[in-house]
């Protein structure tokens, strides 16, 4: 069997960690391999040494059977590697083509750009994979999979033989994945070879043939997709058995929570994306606002929560109108919120988990008194919370939150909201990025509050946890509710259609 | 021995103490080295600097003539007292994620309104110090509260506005100074004694340095900078903003107001700057032909003292050890540049402080 790469016995340690500890991966020609591994397994350690960025500290690499050293990116490329990153590194008000060729650019006489040859190979390399992209359209103008085809274009443009996916299908909608699932056939067919990064075991299941897998820097073992259910794949990534259903009751939802009445808000370009929007979350419910990213959740949320004011509508929590409250007012009036961004907006990364902790209720009694805070109830709550929801940290309170994983990270914050027991908790891709563990926890406590009588409204691009853990499913497109419909009565194609701008149960 | 220091030098909580510990051994090495290059001897540097901090004169050691000189320490507290001002000014807008090059110019406004205030009006000490005191600090604040809300209302860069304020500062009060009665173009007249810092008694003890009671000033302002920024919950507002004021905004928090109160603040400690040299150094407003550098010095002092409330003393005890012993070292033909050389790569190194870190994490590892 002819490997085209093949990463031997690779170990790399960083100062307190092994990275990549004796991992051995070896992709064919020809093949789509799945590098399969939880957030942390070293995966993108691994990615980074193919990709030159960082030494091996022991293990070969060999490319076409020779043994290679990949000092840099450019080594990397000469070898024909190609990498689609996750998030797209495209500039927005340039053409299709132009974006290609950046850096590469062909000329013609006095320095001119030769944008005609170039646009001609384009559209010659997307008719030969039916990628099926204008290279004259403007990347603002063209629709987030056309962009990641562009990706795969650029790659192709400079020859590459290997292409990496990183994480392909975290923003785009199922006919979407589809859609990129037969062009990664169409390129192996055409002779490339394609290593998935993806911790998505049906797409593993779907379109790979085989899947090496990582768990905590080590390697766990290679397996023929064909042969290997999604159970036993997730069982040797993570290394024990795990469920996939979210363990719950049917809701019981009670009285209207929140509520939006002909809600209009203007995105950042101060364009009413947002155009009368109404929407009722109940006590006891999971609601979850389901939609290719984009579509108008952010502003959505953000003029929930009072970051963002809201040009006409009116919105309210228990009755009460909140529409032109505060963030602090809504905050009191009984809002929580798992931030989308938990970097940005849920927490201070250098201060301590106390800090953080404490970020919502730090001016409230016991924590303070008359603007002076009172170091040990702060304490005492922090120390509390971090037994109460498991948050694994180095040095408890006094832990810098810039130090922890990404899962006790957002275990932080949901600490945080949860034990402010809100009415209404906002969960907006609660579980972005994270292993399988910890989305088992936070679904659990999610439930947890669900069953307590609170309104959850959750936000997520993943198909799986909208079908599993939502109660009912509001389909966003534009800033417009497609349909509203229950989870246990819907299927995954149902709710693409809808996420496309199809209405419910209608053609266009 | 050698793994306990590898294991204290590898622990990054330790590096909060080491590094600057590190920058000001660096930074003397350094200009050390370069007297050397100029073929003179680094002994004259270090021995500057002991007789400006210490009043001890080597020169004189052994002979008829006085080995130690109290006038001098003195001296070294007057220079030392305004930049603690102004380094806590720098450092409290630095805590909030604004910087504030606006030192000089509140510096400026505090000194013209204690000016005014001690030539205008005439009480008793018990009044009129504390009117004064007041006055320059609310001037100062005054003066900050600019920048920081046209930062608040219109996203205005701070560092832009502080800096054109500074000369407009220096030139409003230059005009208004020599309007005050008996001022000629260079000096106002004596402050009434009700508004005077200055101490016969400190005097005496220090044979006449311009020692002054501002020194209790100083320390009230550090002890008030360390209560707000680590007791209350004002202060955890203004650190979160200067981390992440994104994840300010989502809590609640009134980040712009808080940033517009913290340049108010931050000028307050550089317009009390501004009243102890009035009311404690000279004792007379002046008319300035140029800035006089306390401000610009204060930043030197905040980033040498890591923008805390002691290490702003620290940094200024250091800087003014630097500046009191310039006229002596010269005298020992050493260029004074020598100082600010010192200095400056002191808050290079710094600057540089992840490094020294990574440094430091790596020497202290065992394989």
């Amino acid at each position: 069997m002819e490997y085209i790469i093949e990463m031997l016995n690779i170990t790399k340690e960083f100062p307190g960690i092994k990275a990549n500890d004796n991992v051995t991966l070896r992709l064919r020609k020809g093949e789509i391999h799945a590098l399969l591994g939880e957030n942390g397994a070293g995966k993108s350690t691994l990615m980074s040494i193919l990709f030159g960025l960082y030494r091996p500290d022991e293990g070969v690499i060999r490319i076409r059977g020779e043994e290679v050293d990949i000092a840099n990116p450019n080594v990397a490329n000469s070898y024909g590697i190609g990498m689609v990153h996750q998030h797209f590194k495209l500039v927005e008000n340039f053409t299709v083509t132009e974006n290609i060729i950046l850096g590469i650019e062909p000329r013609k006489s006095w320095g001119r750009i030769d944008i005609q040859t170039a646009a001609k190979r384009v559209e010659d390399i997307s008719k030969k994979y039916s990628l099926s992209v204008d290279p004259h359209a403007k990347i603002r103008d063209i629709t987030v999979g056309m962009q990641q085809r562009v990706e795969i274009l650029k790659m192709l443009y400079r020859d590459a033989e290997i292409l990496i996916f990183d994480e392909p299908t975290a923003t785009i909608t199922p006919q979407e994945i589809d859609e990129l699932m037969k062009i990664m056939k169409s390129l192996v067919a055409h002779g490339k070879s394609i290593l998935l990064i993806t911790h998505k075991l049906s797409e593993i299941k779907k379109v790979s043939d085989r899947c090496s897998v990582l768990r905590k820097g080590r390697y766990v073992g290679t397996v023929d997709t064909i042969d290997t259910t999604e159970k036993q794949m997730a069982e040797m990534m993570v290394g024990r058995e795990i469920s996939f259903k979210v363990d719950k009751k049917n809701s019981e939802p009670g009285d209207v929570t929140l509520s939006i009445k002909n809600l209009s808000v203007k995105n950042n370009r101060k364009f009413n994306l947002i155009n009368n929007l109404s929407l009722e979350v109940r006590a006891g419910e999971i609601l979850c606002i389901s939609g290719v990213d984009g579509n108008g959740q952010s502003e959505l949320v953000e003029a929930i929560t009072g970051l963002r004011k809201i040009e006409g509508g009116t919105i309210s929590l228990c009755g009460k109108d909140l529409s032109h409250r505060s963030i602090r007012e809504r905050t009191l009036a009984g809002v929580g919120y798992i931030p989308e961004d938990r970097h940005k907006h849920g927490l201070v990364l250098d201060f301590n988990l106390e800090e953080n902790l404490a970020l919502q209720t730090y001016f409230q009694a016991p924590l303070a008194k008359r603007g002076i805070i009172d170091f040990d109830e702060r304490n005492k709550m922090s120390e509390r919370l971090i037994d109460e929801f498991d948050v694994r940290c180095n040095n408890r309170s006094s832990t810098i939150v810039r130090s922890m994983s990404g899962g006790n990270q957002q275990k932080a914050i949901i600490a945080r909201e949860i034990d402010r027991s809100p009415a209404l908790l906002i969960a907006a891709q609660p579980t972005r990025g994270l292993d399988i563990g910890a989305i088992e926890y936070i679904h659990k406590r999610l439930v947890e509050e669900r069953d307590a009588g609170k309104a959850v409204l959750l936000i997520s691009f993943e198909m799986e946890e909208v079908l599993n853990l939502s109660d009912r499913i509001a389909v966003i497109y534009e800033g417009e509710i497609m349909g509203i419909v229950d989870a246990d009565k819907t299927n995954e194609n149902e709710l693409g259609l809808m996420m496309a701008g199809i209405r419910e149960g209608g053609a266009l | 021995m050698i793994n306990y220091l590898r294991a204290y030098i590898s622990d990054v909580k330790n590096h909060k103490i080491l590094i600057p510990i590190i920058a000001v051994v660096m930074g003397f090495l350094l200009g050390s080295l370069i007297i050397l290059l100029s073929k003179e001897n680094p002994w004259y540097l270090y021995k500057a600097l002991i007789q400006s901090v210490f009043g001890v004169n080597f020169d004189n050691l052994g002979t008829d003539r006085p080995a130690f000189s109290i006038r001098r320490v003195g001296e070294y507290f007057v220079y030392v007292m305004p930049i603690t001002l102004t380094g806590l000014s720098v450092a409290f807008a630095f805590r909030t994620g604004l910087f504030n090059i606006g030192a000089e110019g509140q510096l400026i406004m505090g000194a013209f309104a204690a000016t005014a205030l001690g030539i205008y009006l005439d009480y008793p000490a018990y009044i009129l110090l504390p009117t004064v005191i007041m006055g320059g600090t609310l001037a100062g604040a005054a003066w900050g509260f600019i920048p920081g809300y046209l930062k608040a209302r219109f996203n205005v860069h701070e560092v832009v506005v502080t800096i054109m304020l500074n000369y407009a500062a220096m030139y409003i009060t230059n005009f208004l100074l020599k309007m005050l009665p008996g001022s000629d173009s260079l000096k106002t007249v004596g402050l009434n004694s009700g508004a005077l810092l200055s101490s016969d008694f400190l005097a005496m003890l220090t044979s006449n340095s311009r020692l002054h009671y501002g020194f209790i000033v100083v320390i009230a302002a550090i002890v008030i900078f360390w209560f707000i920024i680590n007791k209350t919950t004002f202060g955890y507002e203004l650190k979160a903003v200067g981390f992440n004021i994104h994840a300010t905004e989502y809590a609640g928090m009134k980040s712009r107001r808080n940033a517009a109160l913290a340049m108010s603040i931050a000028g307050a400690f550089s317009g009390l700057a501004g009243v102890i040299l009035v009311s404690g150094t000279f004792g007379y407003g002046r008319v300035l032909s140029h800035f006089e550098n306390y401000g610009f010095d204060g930043i030197a002092v905040a980033l040498i003292g890591g923008s805390t409330a002691v290490g702003s003393l620290l940094g200024a005890l250091l800087l003014g050890a630097l500046k009191a012993s310039q006229p002596i070292m010269q005298g020992d033909g050493i260029s004074k540049s020598i100082t600010i050389i010192i200095y400056a790569s002191i808050i290079v190194f710094i600057a540089i402080r992840k490094h020294i870190s990574k440094i430091l994490v790596k020497m202290g590892r065992t394989d």
